[in-house]
């Protein structure tokens, strides 16, 4: 199995530098990528029935790169059934992006470098889900941002896109700031890097306290994991280092749909999954986890409302829904999270998807006020886009609404047993199902109803994107449509991820005695709140956006106080500009005039070496030339060693 | 006195020298003007056949003869091969210079084949008498080869300068000698060292003696504060003879240390160490810091010399086998730099121009980009820059010196050489980002040119195999 899993991995990396270094042209580098990862995903297949259904599972290591003081830096595998669930996602996932590209990229002249830049994120990521132990984990994370970085960057002649892509990589240099600390930690107090090995060690450790701050003491267990989490704070956009996300969409749509809605985003709730058995240990970290995942979960689906540009709204719908997967992780229900994750991975993609069709149907436009009545122009597309809606909404029987009902359940089960901040947490994310449903049909209503609001030429030239734009949304569909259903029972309720999720017994809100099949769920869901929430929500906006559609903009005068700290994004981005940006460039003057220019180069640099050259011209006037001194400096460094050693 | 066969096969190389500088001589007082060239030939011809006979009587363990006035071991054989290599390279670069100048006479080559005898005779020495005969033969070769050009009233000033101060130095070595001798009844190197160690009672006559011996190494070495003849002798004798005593003499300098004061007074080591310490240090810092206020490259390498000796001494100071081992890895290849960097201006002295200022070597690059490189390497490889040679003897010196616990002592080594690295440095300024002054094309004979390059090249490619020539140091101490 080993060389299947080496396969996985290599494969893309292999179709990416042939189509990044060899200067191949767009149908080589195309068919080589298309060919890598299409390999690696139906290895994944295989693996996946290896290890889900033949219980399989791998752990060992493949390469060790040195060995430091007992620590061994290591290369390897450790393929359970979270792993082998996630290569199966991220391998569909990038494998659909990548048709799609050919279709979206058609007239790019940075084509082949796409593809390549695509091909090697596959790459980085899968090295990020496969990994054994923490450095390969870290070499994952880095190598997946600076893909993140180069794509966001990707039509770098754009001002806003330099800038954003800066913005992302300064904004994920805090988050893996702690990630590398927590890291640190676990090496010092486990002196291992290997998961297993941390695992089966932690149990020594779990009573000790660290003293960080003079006389306070504080867990280990809780600095290590909240260390950990904040460089999955950076990855996953939970708020305050969620800012870069929202930004990132100045990259092109496919990479939005795959790094940033798919895949990349959500590995910060996979390392805390993959972490449970340490984030167990720490009640208080998973309350952090908890709120932190609330308050991005609820209040950045507001900001969806008021987004007008359709990648944005989408954007940040995916910032809400990673902070309901981080919501389940600080509920102890990582299973949920991680089920969450993957119904999130097909229908976001298909979202984002979706929306790429419509921009290359409306010429580039990505505004939604003036778009409307796409629908019958836009069939496929309009039918996708509505099957990706009502799974985020979590419409019933929809993947959505298995993972996301799962979530409320996990966080109420959490309320019960008394974790702090699930309260707050439970009504956050209550609410969020009304908000999720409100901004997601105030786009799909303004874009596929109502009145045609687009100018002439543009309304001419609608047609439906060819069939390799319409074929990856298609395939995604069916997943976004039926994955729930299926995947729900094993995952939460059957031994899908037995012996690699470690949830307490007490905090587990998932029995089996409690699964009464799928349409039981169904059945049952009708009779608590967050169904009416989410067809409410699409009421509201039914009412709203195809009714009365005057009425949003005297809302919007009404309360425009309201409104405009919305449309400022609650002032993250110009405190983050004005404090750490001024900040830092504040310092870095100052550093540079007084400590570098004067103190470095004028008293350490020129200074010393002013004085040598001093010391240098005074020195030489003792050579005189004349043979008596010579003579005398004999005599009297003679006197002198007699001194010394002899009389003293 | 019996002397037997094996008493002079041992001493074999010594007696061919001997010959073979009598014979030139001779021959040379008979030779026309025109076939000089003859000297010459004989000459290396003897330096050759020497050092065949010193590969010939390679000892595997040391050896004495001569009723133990003579003793040959592996470090001395190391070393003289050493001496006959630079002492042969030092006549191929000087041939040309002296050529031009019409100084190519016997005088040179038999003054300088009996200085080699000199150390040959220091290096296998095991008696006070025969170090200071060896000296004696040395120095006196020396001072005539610095006034070698007798019309020039600078070479005339060095040659006396060094006559006075090296008759005072070698006045108090003897002194030294007298008293060590005083106190324990023995020239035999061996047997002062017993006498010493079984001596309770005369510490303090002994120390006495030991600072005069280690006056005279000092000056020798060039040391501070017994260095001052240093600069003026450097840059008053003509070229090659500065080529000559800057190169050969400190390995026979070092020897002469080993054997007096490791050999002879090993168990004063504490008393001398603290000597060599002071020297050191000064060494390097007078050395270094001057150098830096030099505008002359001969005055320049000479206090380079003088920094080298500290660090070199550093070596010694642990008095460690491993400590010799590498302050001889550093005399070996110090000897090779300067060997080189002193061929690099014969190189470029013509009839009439003795390049022997700094502002000679702007633009060199423009001019001969081939040894502005060899240059390059000499001069990074003067200031320790890694991988080349010099590196790795600063290297060997220092790690001896922190493994004995000189831990101070190795940083103030270290912060001079970075002092020094400047000159160095400034010598590669001027070869590659200034414009040429001089424009004249470089004409020398194609023997000196590829001597040069192999000279250069050697401290490039030794210096990315290091172990070897310092692996042979220290099986060479035993």
């Amino acid at each position: 199995m080993q060389n299947v899993y080496l396969a996985i991995v290599l494969a893309p990396l292999i179709g990416a530098i042939i189509a990044g270094l060899f200067g191949v042209s767009r149908r080589v580098a195309h068919t080589v990528t298309i060919a890598g990862v299409g390999i690696a995903f139906l290895l994944s297949l295989f693996a996946f029935k290896e290890v889900v259904f033949g219980g399989h599972t791998f752990n060992q290591t493949i390469y060790t790169w040195l060995v430091s003081s007992g620590i061994r830096f290591e290369i390897g595998f450790m393929v359970d059934s979270l792993t082998v669930m996630m290569m199966v996602v991220v391998t569909f996932v990038s494998w659909m992006v990548h048709i799609y590209t050919i279709g979206y990229m058609h007239d790019d002249p940075g084509y082949q470098r796409f593809f390549s830049y695509i091909s090697l994120f596959t790459f980085a990521m899968l090295m990020l889900v496969m990994s054994n132990n923490f450095l390969q984990l870290f070499f994952g994370w880095e190598a997946v941002g600076l893909v993140s970085y180069l794509l966001i960057g990707f039509w770098f002649t754009k001002d806003t896109a330099v800038y954003a892509n800066l913005k992302a990589f300064l904004v994920n240099r805090v988050g893996d700031f702690g990630f590398l600390l927590g890291i640190a930690m676990v090496l010092m107090y486990t002196n291992s890097l290997n998961y297993s090995e941390v695992f089966s060690h932690v149990e020594h450790i779990k009573d000790m306290t660290v003293q960080i701050l003079p006389n306070t003491e504080w867990s280990l267990m809780t600095v290590m994991c909240i260390l950990l989490f904040i460089g999955a704070m950076g990855k996953s956009a939970q708020v305050p280092l969620h800012v870069w996300l929202p930004d990132s969409m100045e990259g092109p749509t496919p990479i939005s749909a795959l790094i940033h809605a798919a895949t990349m985003v959500t590995a910060g709730i996979f390392m805390v999954a993959r972490m449970s058995p340490l984030f167990e240990l720490s009640e208080t970290a998973l309350s952090f986890v908890l709120v932190i995942g609330a308050i991005t979960a609820l209040f950045m689906g507001f900001l969806g409302i008021v987004q007008n540009d359709i990648k944005r709204v989408v954007a940040y719908s995916t910032l809400s829904q990673l902070g309901y997967m981080t919501v389940a992780l600080g509920a102890s229900a990582y299973t949920a999270g991680i089920f969450h994750l993957m119904t999130h991975a097909f229908f976001k993609a298909l979202l984002f998807l979706g929306a790429g069709s419509v921009i290359i149907a409306m010429h580039h436009e990505q505004d939604i006020r003036k778009m409307g009545g796409l629908r019958k122009y836009l069939p496929i597309t309009y039918w996708t886009g509505l099957i990706g809606s009502l799974a985020l909404i979590g419409f019933p029987g929809f993947a959505g609404f298995f993972s996301k009902d799962a979530i409320i359940e996990a966080v109420h089960h959490a309320h019960e047993l008394g974790r702090a901040g699930s309260g707050f947490a439970y009504y956050a994310v209550l609410s969020g199902v009304f908000i999720t449903a409100l901004y997601s049909f105030r786009m799909f209503f303004l874009v596929f109803h109502g009145k045609e609001r687009m100018d002439e030429h543009t309304k001419h030239h609608l047609h439906e994107p060819p069939a390799v734009v319409t074929f990856p949304l298609i395939m995604l569909a069916i997943p976004s449509l039926l994955i729930g259903a299926f995947a729900i029972e094993p995952m939460l309720f059957g031994d899908f991820f037995k012996n690699v999720i470690f949830i307490e017994h007490a905090h587990n809100a998932f029995h089996a005695e409690h699964w009464h099949g799928i349409v039981g769920m169904i059945t049952d869901s009708f009779a608590h709140p967050p169904v009416w929430l989410a067809l409410s929500g699409v009421a509201v906006a039914y009412y709203l956006y195809l009714i009365n559609p005057a009425l949003p903009e005297s809302i919007k005068q009404r309360f425009s106080a309201v409104h405009s700290i919305l449309m400022n994004k609650y002032g993250f981005d110009q405190f983050n500009e004005w404090f750490f940006a001024g900040g830092a460039r504040g310092v870095g003057g100052l550093l540079w005039k007084f400590g570098d220019v004067k103190v470095i180069d004028g008293v350490m640099v020129n200074g010393s070496a002013q004085a040598v050259h001093g010391v240098a011209l005074i020195m030489r006037h003792v050579q005189t030339g004349l043979l008596y001194h010579y003579a005398f400096a004999m005599i009297i460094g003679l006197a002198l060693l007699l001194g010394v050693f002899v009389i003293l | 006195m019996t002397l037997a066969v094996t008493d002079f096969a041992v001493v074999m190389p010594e007696i061919f020298l001997l010959t073979m500088a009598c014979l030139v001589l001779v021959i040379d007082v008979y030779l026309p003007e025109t076939m000089r060239n003859l000297t010459y030939q004989l000459s290396q011809g003897t330096l050759i056949g020497t050092a065949l006979f010193i590969v010939a009587m390679y000892p595997t363990k040391p050896v004495l003869a001569m009723n133990n006035m003579f003793v040959s071991d592996q470090m001395g054989a190391l070393l003289k091969l050493f001496i006959c290599g630079i002492v042969f390279m030092a006549f191929i670069y000087s041939r040309g210079y002296l050529r031009d100048r019409n100084l190519l006479k016997g005088e040179f080559f038999v003054l300088g084949l009996l200085a080699t005898l000199g150390m040959l005779v220091m290096v296998s020495a095991h008696t006070f008498l025969t170090i200071y005969l060896g000296l004696e033969l040395l120095s006196l070769s020396m001072y005539a080869l610095v006034a070698l050009n007798r019309d020039s009233a600078q070479s005339s000033e060095a040659a006396m300068k060094y006559f006075v101060l090296g008759a005072l130095a070698s006045g108090m070595l003897l002194y030294g000698i007298s008293i060590i001798y005083g106190v324990t009844g023995q020239m035999d190197l061996a047997a002062v060292a017993n006498a010493i160690k079984a001596d309770h009672e005369h510490h303090t006559a002994l120390v006495f003696g030991v600072v005069f011996i280690v006056v005279g190494l000092g000056f020798k070495f060039g040391a501070v504060p017994f260095h001052m003849w240093v600069p003026d002798v450097y840059q008053g004798a003509p070229t090659p003879v500065t080529l000559l005593i800057s190169s050969a003499p400190k390995l026979a300098a070092f020897a002469m240390l080993m054997r007096l004061l490791v050999d002879g007074m090993q168990h004063l080591h504490a008393d001398w160490q603290g000597m060599i310490i002071v020297l050191s240090v000064l060494s390097m810092a007078i050395g270094n810091l001057v150098a830096i206020a030099q505008s002359n490259i001969k005055r320049m390498l000479a206090y380079s010399t003088i920094s080298h000796v500290g660090f070199l001494m550093l070596g010694i100071l642990t008095a460690t086998k491993t400590g010799y081992a590498a302050a001889m890895f550093y005399t070996i290849v110090y000897t090779l730099m300067s060997l080189g960097g002193f061929g690099v201006i014969l190189l470029l002295s013509r009839a009439g121009f003795e390049a022997d200022k700094l502002d000679d070597f702007k633009g060199l690059n423009a001019r001969n980009s081939w040894f502005a490189f060899i240059m390059l390497i000499l001069m990074l490889s003067m200031a320790g820059m890694p991988p080349l040679l010099g590196f790795w003897a600063k290297w060997a010196v220092l790690s001896e010196l922190i493994n004995s616990g000189f831990m101070w002592i190795a940083i103030t080594a270290v912060m001079f050489s970075v002092i020094g690295a400047y000159y160095y440095l400034r010598i590669i300024k001027l070869m590659y980002f200034d414009k040429p002054e001089d424009t004249n094309p470089l004409t020398a004979d194609n023997d000196m040119q590829v001597a040069l390059s192999v000279n250069g090249l050697a401290i490039l490619f030794l210096g990315l195999v290091p172990q070897g020539l310092l692996t042979v140091c220290l099986t060479s101490l035993g």
